[in-house]
């Protein structure tokens, strides 16, 4: 992730806090569609796949880096089409109800929040973004723990990864962890990055560390950033209030 | 400047890792802690560091180390862990580098030229913006010496600093060691550096001071050295003559 963030194109120039409001507007206008409103959310999609674009992050890399989480984000949907069974209309002789279409609806949201905060974080280091929030009066105590949880989560995947080699090394042949492992898989895991995590602090304590880090100064906030966040805002109203389904639809009709 | 007082320590009720030790260490000294495995030498230098607590005192440049102390002790203290992977937690090598000094106080400009002289001191210029996840075990134990280096600490204590080094680094660390003019305390079980960086040699064992003296002297003791489950240098075995045994 540090990687990505450290790459150069336009969108990696932009001001941290520029970027950090316009995916939290992202997301609030995303989250505010009706949730049977599924031909006014698809258009949304256009933000995020223009940002890979200029930004040069793949989605593939999204995908690969959000496995975990993904399913998680889809299976919030997954009843609603148990409990709401009215029929809303029909594609040929299948009636399909609003269950099914309020579920494809969650979970394009979840989806596309997902990818905004992906691109959020492969364009922004995090040092830059917790300067960010310094600036715009977060306190200090949050942005700390903002970044001590990034770490923590760090040293977690590879602890993750060092022990999932550790067991494949000694059970050759073996797809996954056998179930009866993951007991003691679990709390070795939770043990050895705690104990880690401990160690990692007290490496901060022993350099002077207090309570706040000392970030990297991040240029001043410019005409470009604004036009940027301006530009972005104006258009996610655009999404949200006019109905692009029918303008499109109307161009064909016609 | 480092000085113990009937420090006694146990991690679990009745078992002393450390049991009633006292020594001194003047500025400027360089001395090495040598034991076997499990004798006890991380033990001291948290004690040191007040990153663990026991019975006794334990003092720095005169001053007690204990909870209301503990910044301005510190800040006095480079710490070079056993395992570096637990030292480095920015994402790059010069982050981390910049780390501490940053929290003392010093400007950019100040900080970045140290860096550099630093790195260039232990030629690990290419490491600088290199990803901590993605160095070897080796280049990761240079760059937490240079990390702790940057800080120039008034005393810098080494948990075994050359292991996991390659000679070439083996050699580097200890001719780098060798011009600090720090006062040192260096745990190790890589007894020709010890030989090579230090003065006075301290050896623990079950949990006291086994022997404390020259380093010359100790480290050719080759009876004293068997009895705690360690060889004579190799520098010393290869001329049994002039080992003064
Ligand atoms: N967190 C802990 N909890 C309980 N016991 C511990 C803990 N850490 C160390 N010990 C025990 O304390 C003793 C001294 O450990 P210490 O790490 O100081 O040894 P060491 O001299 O540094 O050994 P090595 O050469 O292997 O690094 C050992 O017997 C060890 O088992
Ligand atoms: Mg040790």
């Amino acid at each position: 992730m540090d990687e990505l963030a450290a790459r150069r194109s336009p969108i990696h120039r932009l001001h941290p806090a520029a970027k950090l409001l316009t995916t939290i507007a992202y997301i609030l206008i995303t989250l505010s569609f009706d949730k049977y409103d599924l031909s006014g959310i698809v258009p949304m999609v256009l933000w995020p796949v223009l940002m890979f674009q200029i930004s040069g992050v793949e989605v593939r890399t999204c995908f690969y880096k959000l496995r975990i989480v993904l399913p998680l984000v889809m299976a919030v949907g997954l009843f609603n089409p148990f409990f709401d069974r009215d029929i809303l209309f029909h594609i040929g002789s299948l009636g399909v109800s609003g269950g099914v279409v309020s579920m494809i609806t969650l979970m394009l949201k979840g989806v596309f929040c997902l990818m905004a905060s992906f691109l959020l974080m492969a364009t922004t280091k995090i040092d830059s973004l917790c300067a960010a929030l310094r600036k715009l009066h977060v306190p200090a105590i949050l942005v700390s723990l903002l970044q001590l949880t990034y770490r923590y989560v760090g040293v977690m995947t590879e602890e993750l990864a060092v022990m999932t080699e550790a067991y494949h090394l000694r059970a050759p042949g073996q797809k996954g962890i056998h179930i009866s492992a993951w007991g003691s898989f679990l709390g070795q895991l939770l043990l050895r990055s705690m104990d880690r995590a401990q160690e990692l602090y007290s490496s901060m304590l022993l350099r002077g560390y207090h309570d706040h880090f000392h970030y990297a100064d991040i240029d001043r906030f410019s005409i470009k950033d604004a036009l940027y966040m301006a530009g972005c805002i104006l258009f996610f109203l655009v999404l949200r209030y006019a109905d692009i389904a029918q303008l499109v639809g109307g161009l064909f009709v016609r | 400047m480092i000085e113990f007082q009937h420090v006694s320590f146990a991690y679990e009720k009745n078992k002393d890792v450390l049991h009633d030790m006292s020594f001194r260490i003047g500025k400027g000294e360089s001395v090495g802690l040598i034991g076997a495995n499990g004798a006890g030498k991380s033990t001291i230098m948290k004690l040191l560091l007040g990153l663990l607590e026991g019975e006794g005192k334990v003092l720095i440049d005169g001053t007690e180390v204990k909870k209301e102390t503990l910044g301005e002790i510190r800040a006095k203290l480079g710490f070079v862990l056993q395992n570096s992977d637990n030292q480095m937690f920015m994402p790059t090598v010069y982050e981390d580098m910049i780390f501490g000094p940053l929290n003392y106080g010093l400007s950019r400009e100040v900080v970045d030229k140290r860096v550099d002289e630093v790195l260039s001191r232990l030629h690990l210029e290419d490491l600088k913006h290199r990803y901590n996840h993605k160095i070897s075990g080796g280049e990761k134990r240079m760059g937490a010496i240079a990390t702790i280096l940057a800080m120039e600490p008034a005393a810098i204590l080494m948990d075994e600093p050359t292991s996991a080094l390659d000679p070439y680094n083996r050699r580097i660390v200890i001719n780098t060691i060798r011009e600090l003019e720090q006062t040192k305390l260096i745990a190790s079980h890589d007894l020709d550096m010890i030989l090579d960086t230090c003065d006075r040699v301290i050896l623990i064992s079950g949990g006291r001071i086994a022997a404390d003296g020259p380093a010359a002297e100790i480290l050719s003791d080759r009876e004293l050295l068997e009895a705690n489950r360690m060889e004579l240098p190799l520098s010393m075995n290869v001329h049994p003559y002039t080992s003064g045994a």
